[in-house]
């Protein structure tokens, strides 16, 4: 165990390089560059900018300076918001996002795997069509959408539910269906589809034999088997939905990280733009590793080496 | 009747075969119609038939997995079934006296649970043991016995081979200490070197605990060397039953005919004087079987009268049953 930790660290961190090199590649070829603005400033001004933050040096000389710094920890200062830097712009707006996107995580866990269940069990009746169609329009209907219509009917029609920002727990509702609605719906899908395959393996029947209920073995062995496809899809999962959603933090006024990813990509704010990346990076490769580190405890038939 | 452990009567499973996503379909497979027979305590009764006969759809009607669609069981005196009766037991209490081995040894076990577990489980649901220590007890006197050791309880289904796997399945079958055990093929997932082994294993435990098996296989040899009786399967139907020995040597219907025909013989000279009877045609479908008798399309003796008549199960002498019309021909 200690040997694959080890050699899955060595892994992350290339990807890691890989994904802050490729960030950094596309960045510079993007057209435009962060001091550009409708007003127009002095060609000195804006040399004297390049000068300060060193874009006017040559692109290998910058990329290995952000490496060497990125290495220590440093992502350098926020090109746009003056003078913050990056690492404490994302302390400050994660926490924001990682809480919404935490409860909506825990949302679509508790209701997508017992609905997936329960959809499974009761294969071909009504109960089963109708989570088939809700799920399938969890998937299809795009998250501004869920967003505008639960904004129009309870923030303005209703009046019962908070429009903005974060200020009482009744401002996390929206938000949170919004985020959880996608995951909840694929989750409860996946389940289904794995339970059913599960549901016809001769060791169901089995447990039957031996004179278990039905309750019982539904839970004792078919959900235990028929997990992993979750567990899967739960690592990328967590991640972004911790990262927080531009359009739900959009739309909801919430002062996250996805916002600000978004904002830094339209602003060319590079530092903010390889911090943020590299965040995220890290994070999913953590994730990963923690799937995969589940996935032996789940089933014994799979060792790591 | 009533020295029989296990009497069924006109047992009948039908499966709907899904239909379309509109509306349920009409079509029903009928998988096994008019099961009638009894096992003795002690005995075997040998059920052979080919692929898709209703061989192994029997073997689970009469545990109930599968719940009957019509006849009636009853074991040990208890109804435990009744269509017409209405009667349909709580199947927990006969778990523990009626058990089954399955087919495939590799998929019959549940790959997450450890094989103590396995065969723990229903020791747990028929709270069989007093104390931790005596469950575990149990467990490795249970691994014991079908020849594995203590060593095997902490290991999963996947670190063993597919003749192990199978001794997994039948110490579990074993654990509450059952009376009747339907073994649905337990050897023809296995290794032919195995395969005599587990064989031996099954008489010696029938011996040890009193056993009565219900051996279904579509080899006939080895059921011939397994059973008291057996009975004879062909599309749902009962075809033949009789005395293991008189339906091996004085086979009466030319399906059993066919069947006794293929088994090999050891003796090339014998071998040589052998006819082999080859039957045409394939098996038809279930869903919608040639009416009559079931085995017309293929029988070499049928007639008008086999298509309109669905030929009675009858005693010809004495334990000796068979269906068929035109048996003074076929002799």
């Amino acid at each position: 165990m200690g040997k694959y930790l080890l050699k899955r660290v060595i892994l992350a961190a290339v990807t890691i390089w890989a994904v802050a090199t490729i960030t950094f590649v596309l960045m510079n070829m993007v057209p435009g560059g962060p001091f550009l603005s409708e007003k127009a400033i002095s060609p000195a001004a804006t040399a004297a900018l390049e000068a300060k933050y060193g874009l006017d040096k040559p692109f290998g000389e910058r990329y290995l300076t952000y490496l060497k710094d990125a290495l220590h920890g440093d992502f350098g200062l926020s090109l746009k918001q003056r003078g913050r830097t990056v690492s404490g712009i994302i302390a400050a707006k994660f926490p924001v996002s990682a809480k919404v996107g935490g409860i909506a995580v825990l949302v679509s866990l508790l209701l997508g795997i017992p609905l997936g269940v329960i959809a499974a069990y009761k294969r071909g009746t009504t109960i089963d069509s109708v989570f088939s169609v809700v799920a399938t329009l969890g998937i299809a209907v795009p998250s501004f959408v869920v967003c505008t219509v639960l904004m129009y009917f309870l923030g303005v029609k209703l009046g019962i539910l908070p429009t903005l920002g974060l200020t009482s727990w009744k401002n996390y509702i929206m938000p949170v269906f919004a985020l959880s609605a996608y995951p909840t719906s694929y989750i409860m899908r996946l389940m289904r589809s794995s339970m059913l395959d599960v549901l016809g393996q001769d060791y169901m029947r089995t447990a039957k034999a031996k004179g278990l209920s039905q309750k019982v073995s539904l839970f004792k062995h078919a959900l235990r088997n028929a997990i992993l496809p979750v567990i899967t899809y739960l690592g990328p999962m967590v991640a972004y939905t911790l990262m927080g959603s531009f359009i739900v933090e959009k739309i909801f006024t919430i002062p996250g990280l996805g916002g600000e990813f978004i904002k830094a990509i339209n602003g060319r704010d590079y530092t903010m733009i390889m911090g943020t990346t590299i965040f995220l990076g890290t994070f999913m490769v953590f994730m990963l590793l923690i799937v995969d580190i589940v996935y032996t405890i789940v089933d014994p038939r799979i060792k790591l080496k | 009747m009533s020295n029989y452990l296990l009497e069924v009567e006109r047992l009948q499973k039908h499966f709907p075969v899904r239909g379309s996503v509109l509306g349920k379909s009409k079509h029903m497979v009928q998988a096994l119609d008019d099961l009638t027979f009894g096992i003795k305590k002690g005995e075997t009764l040998g059920m052979v038939g080919e692929s898709g006969c209703g061989k192994t759809t029997a073997g689970r009607t009469i545990l109930r997995l599968h719940e009957p669609t019509g006849g009636r069981i009853v074991y040990d005196g208890e109804t435990i079934f009744d269509k017409e009766k209405k009667i349909a037991a709580k199947m927990l209490p006969y778990r523990k006296k009626m058990q089954i081995v399955f087919q495939d040894p590799y998929a019959s076990l549940d790959p997450r649970m450890t094989v103590g577990d396995i065969v723990g489980e229903p020791i747990d649901i028929h709270k069989l043991c007093e104390s931790k220590q005596d469950r575990y007890d149990k467990i490795i006197g249970l691994l014991e016995r079908v020849g594995l050791n203590s060593e095997h309880a902490n290991r999963y289904p996947h670190e063993f081979s597919g003749g192990q796997r199978q001794r997994v399945g039948i110490a579990r079958a074993l654990a509450v200490d059952p009376e009747f055990i339907v073994c649905d093929e337990p050897i023809s997932a296995l290794d032919v070197s195995i395969q005599a082994q587990v064989i031996n294993m099954f008489e010696d435990l029938q011996e040890q605990m009193n056993l009565t098996y219900l051996f279904i296989a579509h080899d006939l040899s080895v059921v011939k060397h397994i059973s008291d009786r057996i009975v004879v399967m062909y599309l749902g139907r009962m075809v033949e039953l009789a005395d293991s020995y008189e339906l091996t040597m004085h086979s009466l219907h030319p399906y059993t005919r066919s069947l006794v025909s293929a088994i090999p013989i050891a003796d090339p000279i014998e071998a040589r004087k052998s006819k082999r009877i080859i039957l045409e045609g394939d098996v038809p479908s279930p869903i919608n079987p040639p009416s009559g008798c079931r085995f017309r399309t293929r029988c070499p003796y049928a007639d008008e009268q086999c298509a309109q008549e669905v030929p009675e199960f009858k005693e010809v002498s004495s334990g000796h049953f068979v269906a068929c019309h035109h048996l003074d021909r076929v002799k």
